[in-house]
């Protein structure tokens, strides 16, 4: 085994108490900083699925040909936004209205002919959701003369975008302080790791060893603490999750590449507190 | 072997540390490097580590000269150094011989090298049955003696010591200072930085560079013979 990694590897059991503190510092700040990245996701998630039912109905009028409609479908599923196209009937229309308003049953059944129009329901593809998208597409739609009528949630539209833009905001404002106490609670660990061990750097400086020699312990330690760090934090955010998930409501947990991102920046600033805080002892004697 | 030419060492706050520091240190030679505590003893020390450089004049250690060594090169200079301090500086959490091996470990000795190696150099400083013992289960001279072996381990040309006895009871003091003879003996060029002046008398066999405020007072090796000490 080369010296660097048994030596960082006997730093565990020589001082016990010190590398826990970093990897228990590493584990809490990445928790707090997962335990945000849930909810950002979570909260993206509910948005997300709020703005799959964002759809564009054009109304179709009574005396629309059947070569019409056929044609009108076929040019709507070019348009690059459209992700799907349903067709409804007047007969369906009118079945889901006497399903869907109770109160009117009576209206809706003692009608001698149907007033409810044809339509044309698009759903639209994600990333094309927002207000221009949708209303260019409707737009579109508007222009065939046969179209009667097309509806969007415009008001509803315009919720989801400012919904959205506060989510980002404050996601980018709280995860970046919050990454920000994580990397500083990290460094100041590892800090007081490598001074309880200043003077063995001191001592190898003495007898000879060369810069890199002292620094590659101390870079592996801190890349393994940071590393058991990360790790430990998956696990208490996974435990925070199920609890939440089981007990109060139902969240999705966070996608793998977000978890390994969050173990490898444990790993990424183990190490590079390490260098920072070696290069400090290096500089002296 | 040690070569100070008109060095001057200042710094920032305090001034001059140094002031035309001239002297040359043949290889086999023992002296002793005497003076107040603030006298200069350390800085020379310091310097001849290339841990500092002077201000002027030029320090030469075994052909590394301070006027162009290059940051990298001044591990291997020390490599060519044994240094041995008045407060031990060995590794608390290590045994005696861990503490030897350390030095040949860090130096990238090959491991089925070091154990034959460290248990020699314990055997030669008397400490071959305490070789599992903590620092802090050994006395002041037997520390210093695992401080010793450890300055020896990487086969230096000079062995420098700074205040070695300062720590110690007059009797172990001697034991070290007999190891010291000993090990000079063997033909290693021995700097022992002491305030100790009975040391110094009792040791006129010895060359003596004595420091005040900086600069070199007197020297025996260029004084007469005669000289009162």
């Amino acid at each position: 085994m080369p010296y660097a990694l048994r030596e960082a590897l006997s730093a565990f059991h020589r001082s016990p108490l010190l590398t826990l503190l970093s990897v228990v510092a590493v584990a809490f700040s990445l928790f707090v900083v997962g335990l945000f990245g849930l909810t950002a996701h979570n909260i993206t998630r509910a948005i997300d699925r709020i703005e799959e039912k964002v759809e564009v109905v054009a109304y179709l009028r009574d005396d629309a040909s059947d070569e019409q409609l056929r044609i009108l479908q076929q040019e709507v599923r070019l348009i690059p936004e459209v992700l799907g196209v349903r067709y409804v009937s007047k007969t369906e229309a009118l079945a889901t209205a006497r399903q869907e308003m109770e109160e009117f049953r009576d209206v809706f059944t003692d009608l001698e002919t149907n007033p409810l129009p044809a339509s044309l329901e698009l759903r639209l593809k994600p990333g094309s959701r927002d207000p221009e998208a949708v209303e260019r597409v409707a737009r579109g739609l508007a222009a065939y003369p046969f179209v009667e009528d097309v509806r969007f949630g415009r008001d509803w539209l315009a919720k989801i975008v400012s919904m959205r833009r506060i989510a980002g905001g404050a996601a980018t404002i709280i995860g970046g302080a919050f990454a920000a106490v994580a990397a500083i609670i990290i460094a100041t660990a590892v800090r007081i790791a490598v001074f309880a061990r200043r003077e063995e750097i001191s001592i190898m400086r003495l007898v000879g060893a060369t810069d890199g020699f002292v620094r590659r312990p101390f870079l592996l330690e801190g890349l393994v603490s940071g590393l058991l760090g990360g790790l430990a934090a998956a696990a208490l955010a996974w435990a925070a999750f199920r609890v939440v998930d089981r007990v109060l409501i139902r969240i999705e947990w966070l996608p793998l590449p977000w978890v390994l991102a969050g173990v490898a920046a444990g790993a990424a600033f183990g190490l590079f507190s390490s260098a920072i805080a070696v290069r400090r002892h290096l500089r002296a004697v | 072997m040690i070569r100070l030419a008109s060095v001057r060492k200042e710094y920032p706050r305090s001034g001059a540390a140094l002031n035309d520091v001239t002297f040359h240190l043949r290889k086999g030679e023992f002296a002793f490097l005497t003076g107040h505590s603030g006298a200069g003893k350390s800085t020379i020390l310091r310097l001849l580590l290339m841990a500092e450089r002077p201000t002027s004049g030029e320090v030469r250690v075994s052909g590394f000269s301070s006027t162009n060594i290059r940051p990298r090169e001044v591990p291997k200079l020390r490599r060519k150094l044994g240094v041995v301090f008045q407060d031990f500086r060995l590794l608390r959490d290590r045994t005696a011989e861990e503490n030897v091996a350390f030095a040949l470990e860090v130096t990238g000795t090959r491991r089925s090298a070091i154990a034959p190696r460290v248990n020699r150099l314990l055997a030669q400083v008397g400490l071959a049955a305490k070789a599992r013992a903590h620092p802090d289960q050994l006395s002041g001279g037997e520390r210093q003696r695992v401080a010793i072996a450890r300055a020896l381990a990487n086969d230096p040309v000079v062995l420098l010591a700074d205040e070695p006895t300062g720590n110690l009871d007059a009797w172990s003091a001697r034991g070290v200072f007999d190891l010291f003879r000993e090990i000079n003996a063997m033909g290693m060029t021995v700097l022992m930085a002491t305030h100790d002046l009975e040391l110094v008398r009792a040791h006129p066999e010895y060359r003596t560079i004595e420091l005040s405020r900086g600069e070199v007072v007197f020297d025996s090796a260029a004084a007469p013979a005669t000289e009162p000490v």
